[in-house]
């Protein structure tokens, strides 16, 4: 096989090869110190500002298509084969391109501070839907902070973009194709390997390659979308080395969409899965939609975020409900797991040394299946969830409780069913008095702890009230709110 | 000699953009952080106490020494000055702290390496022994332990208050628990220092305050002012958070470069940022209020209880105003007020965009709430009925008159455009079906007082040149953060010499330029800072004017400035070559502006006086929704109508208005600072910490300025403050979610929200409120 020692990708119309690379060189600190580009900012270091925002292009087969990533935890070897664009490009020619003159003419900058990563990701948007309503603007600005001008500048200069057009004569479309080419020639099938500062980092061939570097260092650090890991490095300081990079690989990002059920590789992201969640999954929409932000949504991926085992994680609660499961596989080993047992304690999943989370199989719910999840958090989007509740209920011919799968998040140590909860719905009367009996059972599947985020007491409280809100869904009643487009 | 017309007559009034924002987009705006440091620049790290209150019996730095890169590491030992950056001369807020660490988060010592990395990560390898000591965590604990108080309270006093509670039909009592909030500044502190020759040094810093920075680098450096220049371009946002906070940063950068003999920079990450700096002071509210059965007020009896943290820093005048703006808009004929400033174990409350007044405003709104819950009446007309009036009933529990009050027609337009009265029988309607979902709305006023109650701040400096090729050099006193400043004053220096605006160069502040400024706060920038520059401007018009008026044998007084030209009578006079002419005549073409605020004057100790030159104004409406199972809500529509007398720039003043709306309803929704029980802020990012995104903006957001407003008081172009003033409009989200959940119990009672209003906040409110209250 062969082995490269460099990484080597595109940064605006520079071709960049580096030979001396850590694995936790982000790429903010790559471009502002290394690179003296200062258009890019940084505000947190942790992903949820957009100060940072840059776009990042790659081929998907043999197309090309740019996301917004925050560069403060986006690792540099994880740019390998792809096209960095960041700010100072979108005027390279001399004159502000369309979106950057609506910001102007909109007042859309005050501070100037969240600007250039407002820009981006405006920029991605105008690039990609010529006509955003007011909806796909918000979520399209969901991963980037504004502290003065309270946004309404900015969804106008949004709005003005859109309406101006002039996609066809934008620098980077126009050179789509060159762009391509230059990045098809930048695919070798080369495993990179470098021992830079910081220790070892390695982008495996492919996942055959990857299985067997596991084996090789079991203790490697897996970085996938590094929405996590990129964490442990500019927040903990955490030694990452040695490193090994998945997010370039294909295999991992393949979506077999089936008629009961799809499998997905790990790789596969918030927003690559997000299309099948509309067609097959559509009772999973508006949750997807408060995933993180829309940088952190092209990032991170959904096996990192069951690898990683948080209780917190947003899609583990969703997932167990629909009785997914996941492939872990260590060298050519391969076993099947459900996805609630991979969750063992706090920090302890049922993953050996050198084992990876290699696919994730999804099934739909049935046709008359009730399915819901419901995500509670102090601000509505981009935040982490108080607690995350997830439904699914069959009723046979008689109006009964057939089945029932319910799992939450942010109530215990790990993701975790309702079991009691469970077993006071089955073989009752789907009502609201078996719902009434079934919520002193929470008390026996949770007792939840008190943090930043909310109380043990409204986390128990609203725990409940979230099987309420899922019961008068059921009944086809509106009780939740709704953002819609004005 | 004609000269063609460059610009329309005026260039101020106008909706201009910020001078920086084609800067902004492209990334070519320059913060302390993208300046080109100078070869070999060090950078430090601050290590901060994990202790809440404690001895240091022991302090062992040889690990962080040995770490690689590092170069010196600083202790309060290495401080050649003196170890105190109190910005009101009390000695009570050290740079390091020594024997004692008074709150989690407090700076120990700082490290010196050749990268923020190794520096970075050696701060971490101290070694400390602490033995604790009792920490108060909290106002509660703070009056619990019998805290001391960090400066003298403020006590206001006017009438005879035991008589009008006595008088009264009603009195009622409560308290309210009013959260701080993170001032989230995008930029977060940063430093440069660079050494100079003898006791020189520069400092790039990211502050409001750059004249106090200079006095505090010379204070620890135990050096001149006059050695000390500070330079700040521009701020990545403020909100006060860089009033005095950034005093800390500056001192240690500077205090490392003269130690290293090198530049040094110095940059916390987010979490230190929030951690070891101040934030606006939490408050309790406790209040008496007695009133009749129209609901008119007839006395008050209120105490501000402000968690001011370990220090004085500025806890007193922020106090004070919150007692300045408990009346908010209403008349108070009765009334007695007292501040709390209490010492706790916390970091040091600071200045934050409205700076106590917030705090004392939405107080003061929550007894009128009170009042119609209590009667059944729409807070509206509560509120109406103890509005300020004109020529009567407008003396403030300060002896200040109101005499440019527009709050009942403001409040007028607003309830008419808005549709006030009738969305809210819509709603009551609404929520009479008894469903999950239940709605709220409010219409909530503001007064806001303008001009730094520290009556001596209010004076402001510029310096103007012209040079010989007719450009002008802009400088002034004022710092900008974001809000325009630079612009409005360019605007005016523009229309001053009839030019246009790219005649004007915009100038980073700078302490050898303008001297013995103040803090960029107040709201007062434009204020103060136009008027100086106009001053400026004026000076060298009245040179050029005689020259000009020398030359043609004409009056002086006929010379006017317009479109490029200096125009006498019938002659046209091209201002380039007037310029080059004057100088060749030896005419000075550069200027000192000076402004002082006329006819101001504050006595604290009686509690009398006229603080304030004029009084700002707006009204809000806002329409929210709840979830009654989970708590969740969302600000459906907001109107906005607001009062910035006649604009300096409509562009500026309207995006200061909506910003500071939504800055103002993160910090009363979903904006929430928690300590643990040791102390730690365990909210010290953007992960845990929330403010306001694009998707928390109300669907329907109409904001409006008060056109047909101008100022009574002969302030810059008629123009009125604006900073401030438009934060506390978000005061209405907060009682519309209170409506919101009293519908449970059919109105009868007032939910007494605290704020931050959370989701949790509001389950709980509508779970208590469905037990205690009746049933619908």
């Amino acid at each position: 096989m062969a082995v490269r020692n460099t990484v080597r990708f595109w940064l605006n119309d520079e071709l960049v090869e580096l030979d001396k690379l850590g694995p936790a060189e982000t790429l903010l600190d790559f471009l502002r110190l290394d690179r003296k580009l200062r258009g890019t900012k940084e505000g947190c270091a942790e992903g949820d500002c957009g100060a940072c925002t840059v776009l990042v292009g790659r081929l998907n087969g043999d197309n090309l298509i740019y996301e917004t990533v925050n560069a403060c935890i986006r690792f540099v070897a994880s740019l390998d084969g792809c096209h960095v664009v960041s700010v100072e490009h979108l005027s390279a020619s001399g004159t502000l391109n369309v979106v950057q003159q609506a910001m102007v003419d909109q007042h859309g900058s005050q501070c100037g501070f969240c600007t250039p990563g407002i820009v981006m990701s405006l920029y991605q948007l105008w690039m990609e839907n010529p006509n955003p309503d007011d909806l796909v603007i918000e979520q399209a600005l969901q991963g980037n902070l504004c502290r003065c001008t309270g946004y309404a500048p900015i969804v106008r200069a949004a709005k003005s973009a859109a309406e101006q057009g002039g996609q066809a004569a934008d620098a980077l479309v126009a050179m789509r194709d060159e762009t391509i080419n230059r990045l098809k020639d930048l695919r070798d099938g080369a495993r990179v390997e470098i021992d830079g500062p910081g220790g070892k980092l390695v982008l495996p061939a492919d996942v055959d390659d990857l299985a067997a570097l596991l084996s090789e260092h079991p203790k490697a650090t897996i970085v996938a979308g590094a929405t996590d890991v990129g964490l442990w490095v500019t927040k903990f300081m955490r030694d990452i080395a040695p490193a090994v990079f998945i997010g370039h690989l294909d295999q991992l990002k393949s979506i077999a969409v089936g008629p009961d059920s799809v499998t997905i590789g790990a790789g596969v992201s918030y927003s690559a899965f997000w299309p099948v969640v509309r067609e097959k999954l559509p009772q999973l929409d508006l949750f997807w939609s408060r995933i993180g932000g829309q940088q952190v949504r092209n990032m991170g991926t959904i096996g990192g975020n069951i690898a990683n085992g948080s209780p917190i994680g947003d899609t583990p609660p969703a997932l167990i409900a629909l009785g997914a499961a996941i492939t872990l596989r260590k060298g050519d080993k391969r076993r099947f797991v459900p996805l609630e047992e991979f969750f063992i304690a706090y920090g302890k999943q049922d993953r050996e040394p050198g084992e990876f989370v290699e696919s994730v199989s999804i099934p739909y719910p049935d046709a008359g299946d009730h399915f819901a999840v419901y995500k509670i958090s102090k601000r509505r989007d981009e935040d982490i969830s108080a607690l995350c509740g997830a439904f699914r209920i069959s009723l046979d011919d008689e109006g009964k409780v057939a089945s029932a799968r319910i799992a939450f998040g942010g109530m215990a140590a790990t993701p975790k069913r309702a079991k009691a909860v469970e077993m006071a719905l089955v073989g009752q009367s789907w009502t609201a008095e078996t719902v009434a009996v079934a919520l002193d059972r929470f008390d026996a599947d949770f007792q939840p702890i008190s943090d930043m985020r909310a109380s043990a007491e409204y986390r128990a409280l609203s725990a409940k009230n979230l099987l309420r809100r899922f019961h008068l869904e059921t009944t086809g009643q509106q009780v939740q709110l709704s953002r819609g487009a004005a | 000699m004609n000269v063609t017309v460059k610009t329309p007559a005026t260039v101020v009034h106008r909706p201009t953009a910020h001078d920086s924002a084609a800067k902004h987009v492209s990334g070519n705006a320059d913060y302390v952080d993208d300046l080109k440091s100078p070869d070999g620049t060090l950078h430090a790290y601050l290590g901060l106490s994990q202790r809440a209150h404690a001895k240091v019996k022991r302090l062992d730095l040889s690990k962080v020494w040995q770490a690689p890169g590092v170069v010196a590491v600083l202790t309060s030992a290495d401080v050649p000055g003196v170890n105190d950056i109190s910005p009101v001369g009390k000695h009570d807020d050290p740079i390091f702290s020594d024997s004692e660490v008074q709150f989690f988060g407090q700076p120990m010592f700082a490290v010196v390496a050749h990268t923020r990395d190794q520096a970075r990560r050696a701060a971490k390898l101290a070694e400390v022994d602490y033995e604790d000591l009792p920490a108060a965590l909290s106002i509660d604990e703070a009056i619990a332990a019998g805290s001391e108080l960090v400066t003298e309270p403020l006590t206001l006093k006017r009438g005879d208050v035991e008589a009008g509670m006595k008088g009264a039909p009603h009195v009622l009592s409560g308290e309210m628990v009013i959260g701080g909030q993170e001032h989230f500044y995008l930029e977060g502190h940063v430093a440069m220092a660079i050494p100079g020759e003898d006791e020189d040094v520069t400092v790039f810093s990211s502050t409001q305050h750059p004249s106090e920075v200079q006095h505090m680098v010379a204070h620890a450096l135990g050096v001149k002012s006059a050695s000390v220049t500070v330079n700040i371009r521009r701020m990545g946002g403020g909100f006060g958070g860089k009033e005095t906070q950034a005093n800390l940063f500056a001192a240690v950068a500077a205090i490392a470069a003269k130690h290293t003999g090198q530049a040094v920079k110095i940059r916390p990450d987010r979490d230190d940022d929030m951690t070891a700096t101040g934030k606006r002071h939490d408050f309790k509210a406790t209040y008496k209020v007695g009133f009749d059965d129209n609901g008119k007020i007839h006395a008050v009896d209120a105490t501000f209880a402000a968690n001011a943290g370990f220090s004085a820093d500025l806890s007193g005048p922020v106090s004070d105003r919150a007692l300045f703006h408990a009346d908010n808009a209403y008349f108070f004929p009765a009334v007695h007020l007292n501040s709390l400033p209490l010492k706790t174990n916390t970091v040091s409350n600071t200045a934050f965009r409205g700076f106590g007044g917030p705090q004392g405003l939405i107080g003061g709104e929550r007894m009128i709430e009170e009042i119609a819950y209590a009667l059944g009446m729409d807070p509206l007309d509560v509120r109406k009925a103890n509005f300020y009036g004109i020529g009567e009933r407008n003396v403030t529990p300060y002896h200040q008159e109101v005499t440019d009050n527009i709050v009942a027609r403001l409040v007028e337009d607003l309830e008419q455009s808005s549709d006030y009265r009738a969305r809210r029988q819509t709603i009551i309607d609404f929520n009479a079906r008894g469903g999950v979902i239940r709605k709220g709305i409010a219409l909530t006023p503001v007064k806001f007082g303008i001009s730094f109650t520290a009556t001596w701040y209010n004076q402001a400096g510029a310096l103007v040149h012209v040079y010989r090729d007719g450009s002008v050099h802009l400088n002034h006193g004022g710092t900008e953060m974001g809000q325009g400043l630079n612009i409005k004053v360019a605007q005016v220096v523009a229309d001053e010499f009839g030019l246009t605006l790219d005649d004007v160069k915009i100038t980073a502040t700078n302490t050898d330029k303008v001297p013995n400024t103040s803090a960029t706060a107040a709201s007062s920038g434009s204020d103060l800072n136009a008027m100086a520059a106009a001053d400026a401007c004026r000076q060298i018009k009245s040179r050029l004017a005689e020259y000009v008026a020398e030359k043609y044998g004409e009056p002086a007084s006929d010379v006017t400035f317009e479109n490029g030209a200096v125009m006498l009578r019938n002659h046209h006079l091209d201002w380039q070559t007037i310029v080059s002419e004057a100088y060749m005549a030896r005419i000075h073409l550069s200027a000192a502006g000076y402004y002082k605020t006329p006819g101001i004057h504050w006595d604290r100790n009686k509690g009398q006086g006229r603080p304030f030159y004029y009084f700002a104004y707006g009204a809000s409406v806002s329409e929210v929704s709840i979830d009654t199972l989970t708590g969740e809500y969302q600000v459906d529509r907001v109107d906005i109508l607001h009062d910035v007398g006649k604009s300096l720039n409509p562009a500026v003043d309207l995006g200061q208005v909506e910003g500071g709306f939504i800055q103002g309803m993160g910090w009363l929704t979903t904006e929430e600072l928690k300590w643990n029980d040791k102390g730690m802020l365990t909210t010290h990012a953007p992960s845990t910490y929330k403010i306001p995104l694009a998707s928390d903006v109300p669907r329907v957001f109409n904001v409006r300025l008060a056109e047909w407003s101008e100022n009574v008081e002969r302030t810059i172009r008629r123009s009125k403050a604006v900073g401030e003033p438009p934060l506390m409009l978000a005061v209405s989200v907060v009682e519309a979610l209170s409506m919101a959940v009293a519908s449970v119990a059919n109105y009868k009672v007032c939910p007494r929200l605290n704020t931050p209003v959370t989701p949790e906040r509001v389950l709980m409110a509508v779970t208590r409120l469905s037990a205690e209250g009746p049933s619908e």
